[in-house]
């Protein structure tokens, strides 16, 4: 078990991670078609200013928006590999090869610690456009470390989920990381510290079965996709159509397992209202040998 | 009796056997040579079948109409049982199935998935397929079974946690989540077994433990082979492949270290000899408890964080 291979070759390790969003001049709203420059949406926090859709954004995104300014990178050497031999239509390999191009040094999650107005925060967001943020073994080990991190610091923990479920092409190990992950966060509860879980457009499947609706709090941004089953097989089991609004965040709310609903614009007052309301205390310094 | 495709050639010499005994009962030949020797050869068949058994057979095996489900055990295993209902929250789900019993000296909570054994009532349990009713209901005996100190069995055989509405509306997900967080807490101990299917999310819902353990002709996997053929493949038609690449084998968890040990089937696999593969059961059972009772609960609850904590394959790079 847990053999690591060692490799050589060297890992983007930076501190701070780059933005997710293309650079170009214009930006078109994914819920209603409003254009506005880009510039304008990444000063409103990516979300439409017409409609208020949250547009998807990356770990990069969310550091910057919820840490005063420096944070560091945590475990980012930590890689996905093919050790079952997957193949479907295309290998696993070749998946993670793809993935790697399109994200270099990056992981279905990224783990950072900084500050939010001077506290010390940990936050694990987890990145959609890395194989759909799917849960293999690399999120449920970042994970587990995030939190053998905090309990060491004595820091609050942010999860933000952002998923379509464990990753197949690692199989059993994959769904054991719902168990890994979930008893790790008991270990976290057991030593007092608080674990806030943020649901993003979409958090389902084993993520949600696991971590996500683990929290001391759970919220989650406006008309966020979030369940156990995806719609599509719910559908096509009960052989009926969804209920509007069915599995969003306004529907979680409803039924009593989210505590609230929140504007990414509100994010980081929010998260400083729940470190400052848990009375989390820590001597934790920001510094990069950490 | 019910014949799969890989046991066709099986069915040829059962029938042929049938024939023989027949004309022996109706007493004009002795046939006790030739069905001595058809005996043989049906067995040496079998032994040739079932030693080389690919995944998506083992898939078949598992949900074998006429497989012993955890109800059966539960009657063979123990000497007295008292089942519990209800999850104190809204519902009893008949998808799970737990209570009290005596095994030996020995009194456990036992918990399991049940499917039904005929149309009517694989309806009425749902076929194996729990709402987050069922999921609570098994917190709940294991939390009794926590307050009195007595070790939880668990028995694992279902296709998936139900995707329905109404599972979704009660929290199918926390109900999982929950039970996860709480089996890892849980002061006292837990022995888990993959009696049939073990699909996913629901199957893991009961399946934290400080052992696990497989029967010969189950799987145990993130996603059944039919759905994950589906997605990746886009079409139902690969599932045998999607069953090989899955490496969902008791022999394949043995070898990543996911399980503890395999529980040995009759020939043919459980539905050939069920009181038989009850008794084998009950023995693993016995020895196991003797063995976890004598550890600590600290030592216990330690073992376990670390049991789960080890899952996991990657690369460590390093500058
Ligand atoms: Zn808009």
């Amino acid at each position: 078990m847990g053999w690591f291979k060692r490799l050589k070759k060297g890992v983007q390790t930076s501190s701070n991670l780059k933005k997710d969003t293309p650079d170009g001049l214009w930006f078109k709203c994914k819920g209603c078609g409003h254009t506005t420059t880009n510039k304008d949406i990444s000063e409103h926090f990516y979300v439409c200013p017409k409609c208020g859709f949250h547009e998807r954004i990356g770990p990069g995104e969310y550091f910057k928006i919820i840490f005063d300014g420096k944070y560091i990178r945590l475990f980012a050497n930590l890689k996905s590999k093919d050790f079952l031999n997957f193949t479907d239509l295309k290998s696993y390999g070749d998946r993670l090869k793809a993935a790697d191009k399109k994200k270099p040094g990056r992981e279905a999650i990224e783990v950072a610690v900084g500050k939010v107005k001077q506290k010390p925060l940990v936050i694990a967001a987890m990145d959609f456009a890395y194989i759909g943020g799917s849960m293999g073994s690399v999120v449920g080990e970042k994970i587990s470390r995030a939190v053998d991190y905090c309990i060491e610091n004595r820091l609050p923990l942010l999860i933000i989920s952002k998923s379509g479920g464990a990753r197949m092409m690692e199989s059993a190990f994959s769904l054991m990381q719902m168990a890994k992950t979930s008893i790790q966060l008991a270990q976290l509860s057991n030593a007092g510290l608080p674990f806030f879980s943020l649901m993003t457009n979409p958090t389902t499947g084993g993520v949600t079965a696991s971590f996500a609706m683990l929290g001391d709090i759970n919220f989650a941004e406006p008309k966020a996709l979030i369940g156990f089953a995806g719609p599509r097989v719910i559908k096509e089991t009960i052989k009926k159509d969804l209920p509007e609004g069915f599995q969003t965040s306004e529907f979680l709310l409803d039924h009593g397992f989210l505590d609230f609903i929140t504007h990414r614009k509100d994010l980081k007052d929010t998260i400083n209202d729940l470190i400052v309301l848990f009375n989390t205390k820590s001597d934790f310094k920001l510094t990069e040998d950490k | 009796m019910v014949f799969l495709e890989f046991e066709k050639p099986l069915e040829k010499l059962h029938e042929q056997l049938e024939k023989l005994i027949q004309i022996n009962e109706e007493g004009e030949l002795d046939m006790s040579d030739k069905i001595k020797e058809l005996e043989n050869k049906i067995n040496k068949k079998s032994k040739e079948i079932f030693s080389n058994l690919s995944g998506w057979e083992r898939v078949q095996l598992s949900r074998h109409p006429q497989r012993p489900y955890t109800e059966f055990y539960i009657e063979h295993i123990t000497t007295k049982f008292v089942e519990l209902h209800g999850d104190r929250y809204f519902n009893d789900d008949k998808a799970i199935i737990g209570g009290l019993g005596k095994i030996g000296t020995q009194s456990v909570v036992i918990v399991g998935q049940q499917k039904g054994t005929n149309t009517k009532m694989r309806q009425y349990r749902n076929f194996g397929m729990a709402n987050p009713d069922g999921y609570r209901k098994a917190l709940r005996l294991m939390k009794l079974a926590e307050k009195f100190k007595l070790p939880v069995i668990t028995l694992i055989d279902t296709p998936g946690a139900y995707p329905g509405i109404e599972a979704e509306e009660r929290g199918q997900a926390e109900a999982i989540a929950r039970n996860l967080f709480e089996m890892a807490n849980l002061r006292t101990p837990i022995l888990a077994y993959v009696i049939g299917e073990g699909a996913s999310g629901g199957a893991l819902g009961i399946g934290i433990g400080d052992k696990v353990f497989m029967l010969e002709n189950t799987w145990y996997s993130v996603i059944s082979p039919e759905n994950c053929s589906t997605i990746l493949w886009r079409t139902w038609d690969y599932k045998e492949t999607a069953a090989e690449a899955l490496k969902l084998t008791p022999e394949h968890m043995l070898e990543f270290g996911l399980i503890e040990d395999i529980v040995k089937e009759p020939l043919g696999g459980a539905h050939k000899d069920p009181e038989k593969m009850a008794k084998t059961l009950k023995a693993h059972i016995v020895k196991q408890l003797k063995e976890i009772n004598e550890i600590d609960t600290d030592t216990l609850l330690k073992n376990r964080i670390e049991r789960y904590k080890n899952i996991g394959e990657f690369e460590e790079v390093t500058e």
